[in-house]
């Protein structure tokens, strides 16, 4: 048995060799993807990589890539698990990786001090690091379009607007670990100047699933709102619960990890009235989506489950692969090159533009609010707007609501120069 | 025909006693001594790419032996169960980040080495109720320790130095001149580093194990009414075995956190991680070092390998190998269970003697 084991480990030692050569090819623009289809937030992940995979797929079928060159866009399943994380980081970044998409706060804080390291950008989207939407700080990492505190306050601006924040009681109800607790600083800064009372509802990661005892503080405490951040299993149950003691929906917010199809078809129609932030377009009514489906979806090329098409988390997995191949498209026009490397890329994601007749020319006009690569604003200033569940999907009920940046960045300052302190070594960079 | 000890006379006492006392054997360990410090610092794993090859191979084997070699002291020699591991790991990870917040200057080394000594500290402490409980209850107790401890990571700011991300992160450290943690350390340092540990402690495990106190040990997995009867004390040789378990444990989960993963969410110490070790230490043989290196290998690579394998001979997706290589892992441990309950170790003790008599088996 031993014997067989050993030579089957040569064996695929000798074949992982061969694989790796073949890799890199003329002309193409590596785009890795840590994806993961199994483990605890496998319902999520399948949903955002699809999206992701598709929408190269879709641009190498019908434009033969970006500027000449073509897409290669390989996944690697990371299970959500920060170890396998940094074998997939491994596995990827010999062969020209330009960017990376963790899609896992822990895994990209993991990457973040690699970056500047290994001259490859990473762009958690939405996740990850706030401070790192400061560029002066952070050359190598990008949060476009939002930063969990720029998200906030668009969601306490949104409560104000409808029916004024002063006086009321908001309940956060969140993950408890490191993701979930991001918002906390911003809330305390916030609810002096703004004139709320904050109550906190933790919910442990292995009590995801039975929040009873969460919920019933809450329907003792009676808050005027609830704003959630959550993840995976949590979502439904916390719906669930709040309608079991009957909070009113209208008036219960998720983040945009909070709000995606997959959380909302379990609860169904006792989840109406639920609102949700994103910054991703709902829907296949898009251009792009539908030549996704045209080039990609229909040719049977795709992973997706055709009814997941123009699904949020789905949409939002093609968005971040927007950003990216608009900011292949700027690194190749800053650089003249057809192939590119991690650190043009770079150079891509601070000058791409992202503006109103580009998400147009893209075929996806209203997708999004207008975004603007930057120097030293990594976070490119993107708002968020609110959904609403109907009972079988989101309706969108409000425009972008731009966030608070008076408020957000001093903070942001603090926390990147906080990050920074205990790091003499740490290489800035210093924009005009 | 191999591994014949005949013509090998022991003459002294110290002869008779030592760790290898067949030739064949020494030469043996010298031969993956060579390789170890010399072939695979220079050219990594051949077929694979040298990064890849130290990043997500050697460094997390040679990391998972320790707590293998750590979990293996205190469930396959002296026959207590534990599913704290992955948070004991945290234990001595979170003391070695505030052992370094503190002492900046002080030879990071030192600082991991000692960091073991916390968790030692921590896990003697969740290790007193194995004085009066045995078996399962004693599962649900340290299973206690895992979840009372996590929260803890999550909960005390304190220890992660009240970042806003909640994670500890690794800062640059440097010995001697060379960078051996952080972003900049180059594999191979932090490979050295990492193997000379390593080697260390095994022999320390080694010895221990051979001596008095192991000796104590495996009379308490054996019959501990008959082992009181006869003069050991069991609460201190529980206790000690909990100590020394936490020990090696503890200075793994600091050189995951410094020498590989450069940065850890509570995630990283979550109760999946304990089953992932006892794995290793239930396939690489109850109550072995040589199957603490060999259970740690296998559990790591396998899945890689698989990954690999299934990708480039049949095309099968990535996320498929991973739910597969999940069914054959949980497959083997019950049919090693069942087949060979002393696990690869075993395997490889039969080996030898087959190797010993051949090619004449009567």
């Amino acid at each position: 048995m031993l014997k067989k084991l050993i030579a089957g480990v040569l064996g695929a030692a000798v074949v992982t060799g061969a694989t790796y050569e073949t890799a890199q090819a003329e002309d193409t623009l590596y785009v890795p993807s840590l994806s993961y289809r199994t483990g605890p937030f496998a319902g999520a992940g399948v949903q955002i990589a699809n999206g992701f995979s598709d929408y190269f797929a879709m641009l190498n079928a019908r434009d033969g890539g970006i500027g000449g060159a073509k897409i290669v866009n390989e996944e690697c399943e990371t299970a959500y698990n920060a170890q396998k994380g940094v074998e997939c980081y491994e596995a990827t970044k010999g062969k020209g990786a330009l960017v990376y998409n963790p899609y896992s706060t822990g895994i990209t804080l993991q990457l973040i001090p690699k970056a500047p390291v290994d001259e490859i950008p990473i762009l958690s989207m939405g996740y990850g690091l706030s401070a790192a939407a400061k560029g002066e700080t952070f050359p190598w990492t990008f949060t476009y379009p939002a930063s969990y505190w720029s998200q906030m306050s668009s969601i306490l601006k949104y409560i104000d607007a409808n029916g004024g924040v002063k006086g009321k009681k908001i309940g956060f109800i969140y993950l408890d670990v490191g993701y979930g607790k991001e918002p906390i600083p911003l809330l305390e800064e916030l609810s002096p100047k703004m004139g709320f009372e904050v109550a906190y509802f933790p919910v442990g990661v292995k009590e995801m699933q039975a929040q009873s005892a969460q919920w019933l503080n809450v329907r003792k405490e009676r808050p005027d709102w609830m704003v959630m951040w959550g993840f995976g299993a949590m979502n439904a149950s916390a719906i669930k619960e709040a309608a079991k003691i009957r909070y009113p929906m209208d008036k219960f917010i998720g983040n945009w990890w909070a709000a995606a199809d997959v959380d909302l078809r379990p609860v169904g129609e006792s989840g109406k009235g639920y609102i949700g932030a994103n910054f991703s377009g709902i829907g296949t009514d898009f251009p792009a989506v539908q030549d996704m489906i045209k080039h990609v979806v229909e040719a049977g090329n795709s992973q997706a489950d055709p009814a997941d098409v123009g699904g949020v988390l789905y949409n939002r997995g093609m968005f971040n692969a927007v950003i990216v191949a608009e900011a292949i498209a700027a690194a190749q026009k800053a650089t003249g090159k057809k192939s590119i490397t991690g650190a043009d890329m770079r150079i891509g994601l601070e000058t791409f533009d992202l503006s109103e007749a580009r998400l147009a020319e893209l075929g996806l006009a209203g997708f999004t609010a207008p975004i603007k690569g930057d120097c030293a604003d990594h976070e490119g200033a993107g708002s968020v707007f609110m959904q609403q569940w109907n009972g079988t999907s989101w309706d969108k009920i409000s425009d972008p609501i731009a966030p608070m940046t008076d408020v957000v960045s001093p903070l942001l300052d603090a926390a990147a120069a906080q990050y920074v302190s205990d790091k003499p070594e740490w290489k800035t960079q210093t924009c005009n | 025909m191999f591994y014949r000890e005949a013509g090998q006379y022991n003459t002294t006492y110290e002869k008779d006693m030592q760790v290898f006392p067949i030739k064949q054997d020494k030469i043996g360990i010298a031969i993956w001594l060579v390789l170890a410090y010399l072939f695979v610092p220079f050219f990594g794993i051949p077929g694979l790419e040298y990064g890849f090859a130290m990043n997500a191979i050697m460094i997390p084997v040679l990391i998972f032996t320790i707590t293998t070699i750590g979990l293996n002291i205190l469930v396959g020699f002296t026959g207590q169960i534990s599913l704290g591991t992955g948070a004991f790991m945290g234990v001595g990870a979170y003391a070695c980040y505030k052992l370094t917040s503190y002492f900046p200057d002080v030879n990071i080394i030192v600082l991991i080495l000692a960091s073991g000594f916390v968790s030692a500290i921590v896990g003697a402490l969740f290790g007193l109720p194995s004085l009066r409980i045995k078996g399962f209850y004693l599962v649900v107790a340290t299973l206690a320790a895992q979840f009372f401890l996590e929260w803890c990571f999550i909960r005390v700011g304190w220890l992660y130095n009240y970042n806003a991300s909640g994670a500890i992160e690794v800062p640059q450290r440097e010995v001697f001149g060379w960078i051996v943690t952080g972003p900049s350390a180059e594999p191979v340092t932090r490979y050295l580093v990492v193997l000379s540990i390593l080697i260390f402690l095994a022999i320390i495990a080694g010895n221990l194990t051979r001596g008095r106190i192991g000796r104590s040990w495996m009379m308490i997995r054996d019959m501990d009414i008959a082992a009181e009867l006869i003069g050991v004390r069991p609460l201190t040789a529980k206790l000690s075995a909990f100590a020394v378990s936490s020990y090696f444990i503890g200075v793994s989960g600091a050189l995951m956190v410094f020498m590989w993963l450069g940065a850890a969410e509570v995630e990283s110490f979550d109760v999946n991680h304990s089953f992932l070790y006892l794995f290793m230490v239930i396939l690489g043989g109850l109550g072995s070092i040589t199957g603490s290196f060999m259970g740690a290998a296998f559990i790591w690579t396998f899945p890689i390998v698989l990954k690999e394998l299934g990708k480039s001979w049949f095309g099968i997706n990535a996320t498929v190998m991973e739910n597969v290589s999940l069914v054959a892992i949980g497959v083997m441990i019950v049919v090693i269970l069942i087949a060979e309950p002393h696990g690869m170790a075993r395997l490889w003790q039969i080996i030898k003697q087959k190797l010993r008599i051949w090619p004449f088996p009567h």
